[in-house]
């Protein structure tokens, strides 16, 4: 999933204290699994700037709606019926909902309410971590399930580093060595052997280094 | 010869090699380049010069390199993945072969994290062994990684670093055995204070013959105080320093404590030379350069050969 963390308090009211109305939008997605911008999170999010702008003497007004999904124009739409009501819309969805907000709203103030993070998975109650960086490419199939990508802080293809301690990496001993897991498991399968074989240098164009990315799908596309 | 590099003519004389190295000054200082130079001229082979070394911003190692080349003295420009994509690193290997420097150093450099610009982005465009891959392609094909070819192919003798004392263990062999492949003609090791480690690693790297493909040359570094033994046991990622060598240097006053990392520095040394499949020596003195010589004599590494 994508995942997300709310933005201080502070800079959330720093960028609707102009307004006095503010639709409050929410995803049912990613941000929701993640708990960043949920409608549970819209609920509190709502409350805690009702509540500091009161005691500034300012009576905001939060129009509160959470979308099934955020980044896709036909639950987008669901929000024209309540646009004309607020000054400004505060997203708590990922930085795609919110530019498919701004997109299909052009002359309304759109502001990101959540900082999105990355592609992860739950580690566990509370806890997620990296686990893709879209490279375009994937490698999952020679590194044994495990990306070094998105994993070694390093990025290298053809790891480990020299700081590689204890199973854990030189820049954190709260971070796993990537390398270190993909030898677990290349071991655990039997294919030690395919370690010595060296991963050629990435072609990025299937990534960032090709500039903003598009799928067209011929079959679907109308 | 593959190159002109004078530690290659060295390391094919039979003799065992010694490199040192000169960390850049944090400005354009270059008396304090050519203080360096002038320490380690006539005692060592070739002189590593580090590339934003612990990430922080330094001169640049093909700027100090040109600046040694130009005191008659042997750079190895080091060269880490962290700062530069592809082609700012054929650019620049270009570059400093155009300048007279034909020794180079393929690394993947430390993490921001370490430095003093850990708000920086990670390049990481390629790896180390690709980088390794690449400056072969360079010398041997005589194109750029992109496939184009170059005019007038910069000839590098190449290097890359081994860390036998990381983890997990059982890769470290394997993962010369990778660089090797790319191939990379000689290898500088991590500081090595663990002697029986590093000579149960070059048992490894001996049984499958991968110290007659690449030169091995053996890192050293010499401990100016119990305080930075302590440090580097501690504190430094990928550092192996057993706890007798800091009792052994915790044992001496203060003010012997210099002369203590120096005498085991150089036995370090004359155990090493009886390690079979070493080729050679690198000694970082970081900020010691003033030791080199006394280790080099003391070592029984003099005279170097004249090439």
């Amino acid at each position: 999933m994508i995942t997300a963390e709310r933005k201080p308090l502070e800079e959330i009211i720093g960028y609707v204290k102009p307004f006095d109305r503010i639709l409050l939008v929410g995803c049912n997605e990613c941000v929701t699994v993640c708990a960043a911008g949920g409608r549970k999170e819209v609920g509190i999010l709502s409350s805690a700037l009702q509540m500091a702008f009161l005691k500034q003497g300012k009576n905001l007004q939060v129009k509160e709606h959470t979308l099934e999904r955020q980044c896709d124009p036909e639950y987008v739409e669901e929000l024209s019926s309540m646009i004309d009501g607020a000054d400004a819309v505060l997203s708590m969805a990922c930085g795609c909902g919110v530019q498919e907000v701004a997109r299909r709203f052009r002359d309304k103030p759109v502001f990101p309410a959540v900082n999105t993070k990355f592609m992860g998975a739950s580690e566990r109650q509370g806890v997620w971590a990296e686990r893709c960086q879209g490279c375009g490419d994937c490698l999952l199939g020679i590194t044994g399930g495990i990306c070094p990508v998105a994993r070694c802080s390093k990025q290298l293809l053809n790891g480990p580093c020299g700081g590689s301690t204890g199973g854990k990496c030189e820049i954190d001993p709260e971070v796993d060595c990537a390398w270190q897991i993909i030898w677990d498991r290349l071991k655990a399968l039997g294919l030690q052997d395919r370690y010595e074989e060296i991963i050629p240098a990435k072609d990025w164009r299937t990534g960032r280094g090709g500039g903003p990315r598009k799928i067209i799908r011929e079959d679907l596309a109308e | 010869m593959k190159t002109d590099s004078v530690l290659e003519k060295v390391l094919a004389s039979g003799n065992l090699a010694v490199t040192s190295e000169c960390g850049p000054p944090r400005g354009a200082a270059v008396d304090k380049v050519k203080k360096k130079a002038e320490l380690l001229k006539g005692w060592v082979d070739a002189v590593n010069v580090t590339d934003n070394q612990t990430a922080m911003v330094r001169m640049s190692s093909f700027a100090a390199g040109v600046l040694l080349r130009q005191m008659d003295l042997h750079p190895v420009l080091q060269m880490v993945t962290r700062d530069r994509n592809r082609l700012a690193m054929q650019a620049d290997i270009i570059g400093a072969y155009a300048h007279g420097i034909n020794t180079m150093l393929c690394l993947s450099g430390d993490h921001p994290h370490f430095g003093d610009h850990p708000m920086a982005a990670n390049v990481h465009d390629i790896d180390s062994i690709q980088f390794v891959q690449m400056v072969r392609q360079m010398r041997d094909e005589g194109t750029f990684q992109g496939g184009a070819e170059i005019d007038e192919p910069p000839k590098m003798f190449i290097g890359a670093a081994a860390n036998p004392f990381a983890d997990p263990f059982e890769l470290r062999v394997a993962r010369l055995a990778k660089k090797v492949a790319a191939g990379v003609d000689f290898i500088q090791t991590q500081c090595i204070y663990n002697v029986e480690k590093f000579e149960q690693w070059m048992e490894g790297v001996c049984e499958r013959g991968l110290h007659e493909k690449c030169a091995i040359l053996a890192g050293i570094t010499p401990m100016k105080s119990a305080g930075m033994a302590r440090y580097m046991k501690n504190k430094v990622p990928g550092m192996d320093v057993p706890q007798e060598l800091v009792d052994r240097m915790a044992a001496v006053p203060k003010e012997k404590q210099p002369d203590e990392g120096i005498q085991i520095c150089v036995e370090t040394i004359e155990r090493l030379k009886e390690v079979k499949g070493v080729a050679g020596f690198h000694i970082m003195a970081i900020e010691w350069e003033q030791k080199v010589p006394e280790i080099v004599e003391r070592a029984g590494l003099l005279p170097r050969p004249e090439v």
